[in-house]
């Protein structure tokens, strides 16, 4: 039930921000949108915690500024490497072990990784990612532990350390 | 303290379009970094980290300007939602690209790159 009124609220904002009219019949065909979508979404059975994740938003909110900085930290090293006048890059593959368990805390720690410039996820079996990376000394292991354990709570909470 | 705040106001009203412009020529700027680096880099792999430039930094900050020279709230609102969603599927689809290479066999180069020898500049 609570996925059930996330995902309405969410729609409905989603509806009102888009549109910005509040006449009666752009309302009516609001609502109708609305209800269409959530009749949708029940039949294909995704309102659940990964169809409507809106109550880790919070966990989310804290996780974004942290991954802001490193994004921009990544960035100033990934365009020194491009406007560089000798190329010095070591690319290399990595083994990345997660300790996520939910699919959805993995789906958090993969668009993490790859969301960083100079570092994209090839691929995810069981707790093993791939990861290709731009700079070999930056992509060892104990680079990725402390976004493994911020990306864990953000998608499951603090009382999901296994 | 009213006055105050009308001074604020105005001062932000004047400050509001030269800085979301320069925010939007930053933006532009570093997606032309990115191509440039898609351009210089070796193979498929390492591109997709330059691409990766355009994706994020060059994205967040043509979004900022453009939220900061925007005339109205819902204009703001529809910048979030672009946001939002470039941040959601941009990864994935650099997931998609990457993997469909590593599945289809396109070995990455590996080791250290274009590190020149004293000699080879001499030789230049």
């Amino acid at each position: 039930m609570a996925y059930f009124l996330g995902l309405l609220v969410a729609l409905v904002g989603f509806w009102l921000g888009m549109s910005g009219h509040f006449s009666p019949l752009l309302l009516t065909f609001g609502a109708v949108s609305v209800a269409v979508c959530l009749i949708l979404a029940y039949r294909l059975d995704i309102i659940d915690r990964e169809g409507a994740p809106y109550v880790r938003i919070l966990g989310y909110a804290m996780y974004f500024p942290w991954l802001m900085k490193e994004i921009v930290k990544a960035n100033i090293t990934v365009i020194r490497a491009c406007v560089k006048a000798d190329l010095d890059i070591v690319p290399a593959l990595v083994k990345v072990k997660t300790t996520c368990r939910t699919d959805l805390a993995k789906v958090t720690f993969a668009n993490s990784i790859t969301l960083t410039p100079g570092t994209v996820t090839v691929e995810v079996e069981g707790d093993k990612m791939l990861v290709h990376a731009l700079y070999e000394q930056e992509a060892q292991p104990e680079a990725f532990e402390d976004m493994d354990r911020r990306s864990r709570i953000a998608a499951d909470g603090k009382g999901a350390d296994a | 303290m009213g006055d105050l705040f009308a001074n604020i106001a105005d001062f932000w009203g004047m400050v509001r379009f030269p800085l979301g412009a320069a925010l939007c020529l930053g933006g532009g700027i570093l997606c032309l970094i990115g191509s440039v680096g898609v351009l210089r880099f070796p193979d498929f792999y390492t591109r997709l980290h330059a691409a990766s430039i355009t994706d994020t930094a060059g994205a967040i900050l043509i979004l900022l300007g453009m939220g900061l020279m925007a005339p109205g709230w819902l204009v703001v609102s529809k910048l979030v939602a672009i946001f939002v969603f470039l941040f959601l599927t941009g990864p994935a689809s650099s997931h998609a690209a990457a993997n469909a290479a590593h599945t289809a066999g396109l070995q990455p180069v590996i080791g250290p790159i274009g590190q020149r020898s004293d000699d080879d500049d001499e030789a230049a």
